[in-house]
């Protein structure tokens, strides 16, 4: 039995049901390193390469923060996760693809890293043939890594589901680990007075330290979130076809399907992109968002970037400024 | 149509002559300036890449000139290059430019698309088939005799007796292939310019260091972007090779290209290739560069360009590895050119304070 390091960040808040019960069925032990706090931040910042953006220099402050408490750091190398046969370009950020080296570059004490290469565009099974070889070097049967994998995916469909039901993942989270029961349907809207989509990467917009508590400043003002996760890939692809050109990178196709989703909504008033400082693909996902909220039905449009030095006065003062607005725009309406 | 395109060193002498004879008129693109990359700053999203805005700025440019098509690479990404044709558009439609950017994507992304635009661009130009090839070919032809000329100027410039020979030799040169119209003639235009930079006073006692350039395609080749770097060496004495030409891709000769596969090179240290833009090849050239004896590589790269921080990020062990040291610049808006010049002799310094040390021991050791 071996202890399995998870970094809480980046794609830990899509796939992490996944992760963590393969490896418990495989009978080991999953670690994941504290929610980010400003020490994980701040090593981050030391020991990573200073033109990093902040969720890369997040993700080498968590793995730092594992160091020690595990044998092994799971760090999949995310090439594709697009099904076979389909000959798009879609891909993750350069730097996803270079992660695993760069983390193993930069620091000397980490425990082995587990850099799995992940590109299910290569075939059929390829999600199964990655599990075997994951299992292999742990040491399981091939029998134990099939009942571990069959459960795992099951266990990442109803997380799935879950989020499509406009769960928030750390609740679907805690939901998916029996913690608290599912509530119930018809209380959840009661209370709002406002709907609006935040669209982002997965790892900006969960982890409530790096953007200043967005989400619980959003709770307040008694604001319901929608956020692109909450849309099933069939909705989402279906905007792919109203663009010139898909970029190129999955989490960014999804934040724009999702935005432009959400525009043809009427009862949502607005539209919230959270970006990071410097991030590469979000300039042209900004600019993009910017212009095509204008064109579909002139929708109000809020970018907010984060980065080491984010306030959480500033993320309040521009929140409230843009709900207010929101208020106003209805009332004059 | 009156056709323009981007400006990427000295190809746009080919360019230009493509264009005119495939029956369009061609609006050259300015070299850019800083009136370009004010222009540039101020249309473009906040942290697109240099070449984004110097792109933004040039099209603004030539369309104030009375272009109507702007034609462009497109790309498979991940590097966000791929995408700058559709933001580009974007961009000339919100400030109202009547401009269309048509991009070639690679063949082997849509082949049936790339088609369509040669047969729209041939079929608009009123060539046959076999003219529209010819012709072609020449303009290739010509950045191939650019790109020998530009290789030429850099290996001679560290010796010139008297500062800037070079440099008006080579723009003597560039001006015989601009005046070539055929194949024929690219060729005895190359040869006159060849023996034009050949003549060049030098000083052959002079020992220069040797300095590899590798980064991201566009501030390699646009020396409006890097500061006009590889001359500014040149002129410190420095013999610099550069890992990327446009014509690159079918060259045997070059020290890039002599030892074969370049992401095999680089994969002890990045196990995945490609990564988008020119990132796997920088780690790979470094160690080629380590190798072939350089005494050193500078690596040119826009701020925020993402291929090129991976890439930052793992050059320092390689340089461990290889004993070489490298200087990396991140070039954006506020980049001026005293900072890059200071920089750069100070990397030279040490260089040759490196060099000295190292015959100095080799020495000893006999």
């Amino acid at each position: 039995m071996s202890k399995i390091g998870i970094p809480r960040t980046l794609a830990y808040f899509i796939y992490f049901p996944l992760w963590k019960t393969f490896f418990e069925e495989l009978g080991h032990e999953v670690v994941l390193s504290p929610a980010t706090s400003k020490a994980i931040l701040d090593r981050g910042v030391k020991e990573a390469v200073n033109d990093a953006c902040i969720p890369i220099k997040l993700y080498h402050g968590h793995a730092a923060a594992l160091a020690g408490k595990a044998d092994y750091i799971f760090c999949p190398r995310l090439v594709s996760v697009r099904s076979h046969g389909d000959f798009g370009t879609e891909t993750f950020c350069p730097k996803f693809l270079g992660l695993p080296d760069m983390l193993r570059l930069a620091m000397d004490d980490l425990p082995e890293i587990i850099d799995i290469r992940v590109d299910l565009k290569q075939g059929k099974d390829e999600l199964w043939q990655l599990s075997q070889k994951i299992g292999k070097s742990l040491g399981n049967s091939g029998e134990e890594v099939k009942r571990a994998f069959n459960r795992a995916r099951k266990r990442q469909r109803q997380y799935n589901s879950l989020l499509c039901q406009e769960m928030l993942p750390l609740e679907a989270l805690r939901i998916i680990e029996k913690k608290i029961p599912v509530p119930r349907k018809e209380k959840s809207n009661n209370n709002y007075d406002l709907q609006v989509a935040v669209v982002g990467y997965p790892y900006l917009l969960y982890d409530a330290y790096i953007n200043a508590g967005l989400l619980a400043i959003l709770e307040k003002e008694k604001v319901k979130v929608y956020t692109q996760d909450m849309i099933s890939d069939r909705k989402m692809n279906r905007q792919a076809k109203t663009l010139p050109k898909s970029t190129f990178w999955y989490f960014s196709n999804r934040v724009i399907y999702g935005a432009l989703h959400f525009m043809q909504r009427p009862e949502i008033e607005g539209v919230i992109h959270l970006t990071a400082f410097a991030c590469g693909p979000d300039s042209m996902v900004d600019r993009l968002l910017e212009i095509e909220s204008r064109r579909r039905g002139n929708r109000p449009y809020l970018s907010i970037a984060v980065d080491e030095h984010t306030g959480e006065a500033g993320v309040r003062t521009r929140i409230e400024a843009f709900v207010d607005m929101l208020r106003y725009r209805r009332e004059r309406k | 149509m009156k056709i323009s395109f981007p400006h990427m060193g000295y190809s746009y002498i080919a360019l230009k002559w493509l264009v005119n004879h495939l029956g369009h008129e061609c609006i050259v693109p300015p070299e850019p300036s800083k009136k370009t990359l004010d222009l540039g700053v101020r249309y473009s999203p906040e942290f697109a890449c240099i070449p984004f805005k110097i792109l933004t700025g040039t099209y603004l440019e030539v369309a104030e000139k009375g272009a109507e098509i702007i034609l462009t690479s497109g790309g498979m990404g991940p590097c966000r290059a791929g995408y700058y044709w559709v933001m580009h558009q974007y961009l000339l439609d919100e400030i109202g430019k009547k401009v269309k950017v048509i991009a070639f994507e690679p063949p082997l992304c849509d082949l049936r698309d790339f088609w369509r635009k040669l047969h729209r661009l041939r079929v608009s130009g009123g060539l046959s088939v076999k003219a529209f090839i010819q012709v072609i070919k020449v303009a290739w032809e010509k950045i191939k005799a650019i790109d020998d000329m530009e290789m030429q100027s850099h290996s001679i410039r560290p010796y010139e007796e008297k500062r800037g020979d070079t440099t008006r030799a080579l723009w003597e040169a560039l001006q015989f292939v601009d005046e070539a119209n055929s194949e024929n003639e690219v060729d005895e235009a190359r040869q006159e310019g060849l023996r034009v930079l050949q003549e060049v006073r030098r000083d052959e006692s002079r020992d220069p260091v040797k300095i590899g350039i590798i980064g991201e395609i566009y501030v390699v080749l646009e020396p409006a972007a890097n500061h006009y770097l590889q001359i500014m060496l040149g002129e410190m004495g420095v013999y610099t090779d550069r890992s990327i030409y446009l014509s690159s891709y079918t060259r045997k000769n070059t020290i890039v290209n002599l030892e074969g596969d370049i992401f095999q090179v680089a994969r002890p240290y990045l196990n995945e290739a490609p990564i988008g833009g020119h990132g796997v090849n920088s780690i790979g050239e470094t160690i080629l560069y380590a190798r072939h004896g350089f005494d050193g590589v500078v690596q040119l790269a826009p701020f925020a360009c993402i291929p090129e921080i991976v890439a930052k990020s793992i050059i320092p062990a390689v340089s461990r590895d290889f004993n070489i040291p490298v200087l990396t610049l991140f070039i954006d808006e506020q980049t001026g050119k005293a900072g890059v010049q200071t920089r750069l002799e100070a990397f030279v310094d040490l260089l040759e304070k490196r060099r000295e040390l190292k015959r100095q021991r080799e020495r000893w050791a006999i």
